[in-house]
């Protein structure tokens, strides 16, 4: 719908960083691609959808933000001055860091959703899309509600074993 | 400010929908489940739970292994508590895998290619010893690149398949590994099992501080669902070179490591494990690190730890016969 694409509407490329295995450096990478994206001149944004394991804020050092609305939706936090690096997460929204988000898999679905559609990302030339480990609920529906949109396509990140 | 405080209410963890609250607590509200729990429709079914109960009636010990980080060493530590545990002859030791999506046991324990055959009594676990059962996703898998792109739902069921079908015969300890997280593997094994005693739950991470951010959560998630915590191990715990013996910090502690996180929370230390490239190695081909490398500081590290873990379920089980 035009409301779907509207937030989404000036992002030029999306990159999704994705593995099957966990603690092989996937929030690492897309932190420093963001960081080297930006510092090469882009605008960049960071969506992470890892909901029970937000590892993006700390590692920009903006854990204790907090997001706000506009009219178009929630205002992603911005890192550093010139605005040039924005970020979503769940870690956020939390009240205390070390609050467990205990959720089945539709509740889950249902934040990314609002994730891709409700944030006012503005003009950026790189979304990054942080994901969990696995193959499951968070993927497919970060794919699934990306799919009206101009998705570059995935980096893999393993390591040797 | 006003987001957080409007999204707080929604944050508040699921109910469970098992529970009296199922539909009803104030954290259900926006919930896609919300119309089915409030029917009673998602709770476990009375016959269903009385044939886990059946089950699993010959189960003496379980243990969880779990952390809210991926990759820091669950289903090492989870392959080498079982193998440490079914030294002994004498006891029959249960290895169940519940990553669905990322299954590492096979591999782990040397099981690659195995299929699960059936009997009039149920699944058949792959057994790596005569007293060491598996059972894995990746058993049912034609080909072990396949991906299982599963919803939670799907994944539910199939965990609870694994706990009602699978002929554990008498067990004296179920070994349970986990995906990283708190969601719907989690919830669903608590939930289940709760048709046996789970003795506690091992939480693995590695000293950083990113590590350990997830892993407070995964205490607090044992905390609300009321799944007592054996202790905490830290894998990857320095790192000592062979050749010149010179102590490094792969991933330093820069917060303090899981100690000062441990004393934070009140929650036991089992143990530290070194980094040694030979563990990596071991799980790659199969083999138990234990007996490959016995000399290694980290086998003498797990050993303890795993003797710990030991006394602490024999000694709940003295506990419990007393009160009985």
């Amino acid at each position: 719908t035009p409301a779907e694409r509207a937030n989404l509407a000036g992002v030029r490329h999306i990159v999704l960083v994705l593995s099957g295995k966990g603690g092989v450096g996937k929030s690492t990478l897309s932190t420093e691609l963001a960081l080297a994206l930006r510092h090469a001149g882009k605008r960049v944004g960071i969506l992470d959808v890892d909901l029970c394991g937000p590892s993006i804020p700390r590692m920009l050092r903006v854990q204790d933000s907090a997001v706000h609305q506009c009219d178009s939706g929630w205002v992603p936090v911005f890192v550093g001055q010139d605005k040039a690096l924005a970020l979503m997460s769940i870690g956020f929204l939390l009240e205390r860091p070390d609050d467990a988000v205990v959720w089945r898999g539709p509740k889950k679905n249902a934040l990314i959703k609002q994730f891709v559609t409700d944030v006012a990302w503005g003009e950026l030339d790189f979304l990054i899309v942080d994901t969990p480990p696995g193959t499951s609920d968070e993927h497919i529906s970060t794919v699934e509600a990306l799919r009206p949109h101009q998705l570059l396509g995935a980096v893999l990140v393993t390591t040797p074993q | 400010a006003a987001l957080t405080a409007q999204l707080s209410l929604s944050l508040a963890e699921c109910p469970g929908t098992g529970s009296a609250q199922a539909g009803r607590a104030a954290a259900c509200q926006g919930c896609p489940n919300q119309g089915l729990c409030a029917a009673g429709a998602a709770g476990p079914d009375p016959a269903e739970a009385a044939e886990l109960r059946a089950r699993l009636r010959a189960v003496r010990h379980t243990v969880l292994v779990l952390s809210g980080k991926g990759g820091v060493g669950k289903s090492t530590f989870s392959a080498l508590l079982a193998h440490g545990l079914a030294a002994d002859e004498t006891k029959q030791v249960a290895l169940l895998d519940i990553d669905i999506c990322g299954p590492s046991i096979p591999k782990i324990m040397g099981l690659e290619g195995e299929q699960v055959h059936q009997s009039g009594s149920g699944w058949s676990p792959v057994y790596v010893e005569e007293n060491l059962g598996v059972m894995s996703v990746g058993f049912l898998l034609s080909s072990p690149d396949d991906a299982v792109i599963w919803r939670g739902p799907k994944k539910n069921g199939l965990i609870k398949q694994f706990l009602r079908d699978v002929d554990w015969g008498e067990v004296d300890y179920l070994i349970v590994d986990t995906p990283p997280g708190t969601s719907d593997e989690h919830l669903s094994i608590v939930q289940y099992l709760s048709a046996t005693r789970i003795d506690g739950a091992v939480i693995v991470t590695t000293p950083q501080e990113v590590s350990l951010q997830d892993v407070r959560k995964e205490i607090n998630f044992c905390r609300k669902v009321k799944l007592p915590i054996i202790g905490v191990v830290e894998n990857m715990s320095g790192f000592v070179c062979p050749k010149c013996k010179n102590e490094s910090q792969i991933f330093p502690p820069t917060t303090g490591g899981a100690e000062k996180m441990c004393q934070n929370l009140s929650v036991s230390l089992l143990g530290k494990v070194p980094l040694d490239p030979q563990i990596g190695k071991s799980c790659d081909s199969g083999q138990s690190f234990l007996a490959e490398a016995p000399e290694s500081p980290a086998t003498l590290s797990y050993r303890n730890i795993i003797q710990r873990i030991q006394e602490y379920c024999e000694q709940h089980h003295l506990q419990e016969e007393k009160i009985m």
